[in-house]
């Protein structure tokens, strides 16, 4: 029953003091990343920040409606976590899924049609952007309602484990979700019958308008872990490599047999809870400087330019690519039409 | 051609707001993510973030200028590589999209391909209000139950419910059961007995007290491809798991767009027993009833235990499966061999009469069979249906009924507000209007939560007395 507060990478950079958690110093070596996987983390997250500044951009021309949640800031961890999982993995998170659903090869264009509530959409336009889905990526949503994805994501792992497939299941929630009851009976459960899942905790400091410290009697969300005997990792979200490295170690563990793993990331998110939200509980000098200091993009980009991985001009072509890519998605998600209004009726049951 | 920044909609109900102050001056360069301005709305002032990259040309719209509709421009962006323009921007609102390069087609995979745009229009009604048609009322096939002739035996309904069970489990390696004390403990009123020895912990699953947790695990592994049966101890419990019933399970078929469908079962008793009090005798019929997504199964004969069992359990779609703690100990004639189905959809004429209808469900059928032995001695026939489905409601069975008798009474252990009488009234309302010789009456629980006191629970509850006398009052006797 180990909990070991490790945070990997080099030193760590100051964190203001939004909370009082502290990130230990302890480093593990840093993960042997290739030039070309941090080519790809680069893209990996450039693609979720251009995505959701398009949707956020196109929820203020009205087309995009009802509850949009941002991921910006937070790409790292969605990146660095599916670098350590493999086809056959299952993936389930909450409403702030845009970024995991890119992550696990779902087409930005199907992705942002359904937020235009089109018929091209993933979910034909009747989900919209909390509930989609893609049986062939194994992203099982897409969740509305705050700590329901967990006992779901551990009945996944429980699947995995009936049928004896060596799959895993990686369950995203956030710092909001962690003092629910259910994520207590699911650690429970998932200790017990020894269930291969990773419980990710995306702490972005903030559940909606409520800071942790405000919300939660204790801060260190990983602890959560402890009175069920799982192991787990507190690390600093901000950083690709210190994600990959966290999710190394706990997919090892899982794999292993060894029963869950619990990671809790701690990371930002730039923009309001949703579009509605003014983000009047935070200061502009906090967002500042959580963006000048710890930008997950530009960290990459630091180390590619740095370590000679890449120069300016191949940068300039991914940043390019992933524009092109976004602004056909976004095209997309306007000209294609809605929903036939038959649709109404449709799968209700699997008979309509 | 410089890219136009619209004034945005930061809320899903703003139409026009104030520009509040702008952060950048013409000629200054924009990164993505700068801020651009301060935008008030009735609610809040927000800022208004870059997305494109460039140097704001011009601003349209000056800080201080309140009313600025949604979607105006309110400033021009020019692109990194342009240049200026030579002419000024136009004053009316223009939509430019940035230059998009054509490539090789992106290989789509998502599951429904874009339909040209001269896709079939929905009908217009006279008054131009557009219209979804109406939808196609999914009516159980004619005869798609067939009458078991076979060998019967006598067995309680536990024993049916067990032996459901176990078929099902024989027949499919994903099906398993779950809940609370189903394994070692042999089922809370033995309805699992027997069932951890013969097919292993690995099939039979018990959980500890955590509704919520393991009705959403349920969920997980049936979207996973298992076919869990999660059973609760009492409904009363799955209040605990509701979010998950419904928001999890019910309606993610649709929410997917046809992608996630949940072939789940949650069962156990509803309902009363006997002097439990008001927390443990809930009827939960008409809360699951009226959701869309969900089947709701509520069968009384042993027979009906079992092969409507079997149905929920080969069902793709979540069917909320309600038992009846009353019945379990009741035995009845149930087919011997084979693999007899019941249909899930179709209700059961339980005796056949022509002056009165009496519709009911679970326990009361037996009541109103009572009943009906009872009115034939005085000289009134009556017919009795056994619901057996109450989502979807064989609605052509009650009609044809109706039809027949012309009066109406239901029975249920529920209360009457928004109950199951109350929407087979609606249904005969609007379906068999024209065939009622009287106002339908129900029969239900009395307005009160559950009394203990054993006169009390026995007032509070439909009798068969009470079911004589309703009779007689549709029959104007």
């Amino acid at each position: 029953m180990a909990s070991a507060k490790r945070k990997p990478g080099s030193a760590q950079p100051a964190v203001a003091p939004i909370s009082e958690t502290k990130v230990s110093e302890a480093a593990i070596s840093e993960p042997k990343v290739s030039g070309a996987e941090l080519l790809e983390f680069y893209r990996g997250m450039l693609l979720i920040r251009r995505f959701e500044e398009k949707a956020g951009q196109m929820y203020g021309m009205g087309l995009i409606g009802g509850f949009c949640h941002l991921y910006i800031g937070q790409e790292a961890v969605v990146v660095g976590m599916h670098s350590a999982t493999r086809p056959g993995d299952s993936v389930i998170t909450s409403y702030r899924d845009h970024g995991h659903m890119l992550v696990c090869g779902m087409e930005p264009r199907g992705v942002m049609a359904e937020l235009t509530g089109r018929a091209a959409g993933y979910s034909k336009g009747k989900g919209g952007s909390m509930h989609m889905f893609s049986r062939e990526k194994r992203f099982f949503g897409g969740h509305g309602i705050v700590g329901a994805q967990v006992p779901v994501g551990t009945g996944l792992a429980f699947a995995h484990r009936y049928r004896g497939d060596g799959g895993v299941s990686v369950t995203y929630f956030g710092d909001g979700a962690a003092n629910q009851g259910q994520v207590a009976e699911s650690f429970n459960m998932a200790a017990l019958w020894k269930l291969p899942v990773v419980y990710v905790i995306e702490n972005n400091r903030y559940g909606m308008g409520t800071s942790v410290d405000r919300a939660s009697s204790t801060h260190d969300l990983y602890l959560r872990a402890q009175p069920f005997g799982i192991p787990a990792l507190q690390v600093d979200g901000m950083d690709v490599l210190a994600v990959k490295a966290a999710a190394d170690i706990a997919m090892a563990h899982v794999r292993g047999g060894l029963g869950p793993y619990v990671l809790e990331m701690q990371t930002y998110r730039y923009r309001g809870h949703s579009m509605s939200d003014p983000a009047k509980y935070r200061t502009k000098d906090e967002v500042d400087r959580m963006r000048s200091e710890h930008d997950c993009i530009d960290q990459v980009k630091k180390k590619l330019l740095d370590g000679g991985f890449a120069d300016e001009a191949a940068l300039k072509t991914i940043d390019r690519d992933v524009k092109d890519m976004i602004a056909e998605a976004a095209e997309f998600a306007q000209e294609s039409p809605e929903p036939d209004p038959s649709e109404l009726w449709t799968d209700v049951t699997a008979e309509s | 051609m410089p890219i136009e920044i619209l004034m945005p909609a930061l809320s899903p109900t703003m139409t026009e707001g104030k520009i509040a102050r702008w952060a950048k001056r013409e000629g200054e360069k924009v990164k993505s993510g700068d801020v651009l301005a301060e935008i008030e709305t009735d609610k809040a002032t927000m800022e208004l973030e870059a997305v494109d990259e460039g140097t704001l040309l011009k601003i349209v719209v000056p800080a201080g200028r309140d009313h600025v509709p949604v979607n105006a421009p309110i400033a021009l962006l020019l692109a990194e590589d342009e240049e200026a323009p030579a002419v000024s921007a136009p004053a009316h609102p223009v939509k430019t999209k940035a230059p998009v390069e054509t490539k090789a087609p992106v290989e789509t995979k998502v599951p429904v391909e874009a339909k040209a745009p001269e896709a079939k229009a929905p009908p217009k009604p006279a008054n131009g209000v557009p219209v979804a048609p109406a939808p196609v009322v999914h009516v159980p096939p004619p005869l798609a139950e067939s009458e078991w002739t076979g060998k019967t035996v006598t067995m309680t309904v536990r024993e049916a419910l067990r032996d459901a069970m176990a078929e099902e489990m024989r027949r499919d390696d994903t099906v398993f059961l779950i809940g609370e004390e189903v394994g070692e403990y042999q089922g809370a009123y033995k309805v699992s007995q027997g069932l951890l020895q013969d097919f292993g912990p690995r099939r039979v699953v018990d959980t500890p007290i955590t509704e919520m947790g393991f009705a959403g695990l349920g969920v997980g592994a049936a979207f996973g491809g298992l076919r869990p049966v999660v059973e609760f101890m009492t409904f009363n419990f799955a209040m605990q798991a509701m979010d998950q019933i419904i928001n999890s399970a019910a309606k993610t078929r649709y929410m997917s767009g046809g992608q996630m469908g949940c072939p789940i079962v949650f069962r156990g008793p509803n309902s009363m027993s006997s002097r439990v009090g008001a927390q443990h005798a809930q009827c939960y019929a008409s809360w699951y009833a009226h959701c869309p997504g969900l089947k709701v199964v509520a069968p009384y004969s042993g027979a009906d235990f079992k092969g409507l069992l079997k149905s929920a359990i080969r069902d793709p779609n979540p069917v909320v499966f309600l038992e009846h703690e009353l019945l379990y100990g009741q035995s009845f004639e149930v087919p011997a061999e084979g693999d007899h189905v019941v249909p899930i959809g179709l209700a059961r004429v339980a005796r056949t009469g022509d002056a009165v209808t009496i519709i009911a469900f679970s326990r009361m059928v037996q009541m109103a069979l009572e009943a009906a032995e009872k009115l034939a001695a005085e000289g009134i026939s009556v017919e009795v249906i056994d619901l057996r489905t109450l989502r979807p409601l064989d609605t052509a069975t009650v009609v044809a009924s109706v039809q027949k008798t012309n009066r109406v009474v239901t029975v249920e252990e529920g209360w009457s507000y928004a109950g199951i009488g109350a929407e087979i009234a609606a249904v005969v309302m609007e379906q068999a209007f024209d065939w009622l010789d009287a106002p339908l009456k129900r029969v239900t629980g009395k307005d009160v939560p559950l009394p203990y006191a054993a006169n009390l629970e026995r007032l509070a509850v439909p009798s068969v007395d009470e079911i004589v006398a309703a009779v007689k009052e549709v029959t104007y006797r």
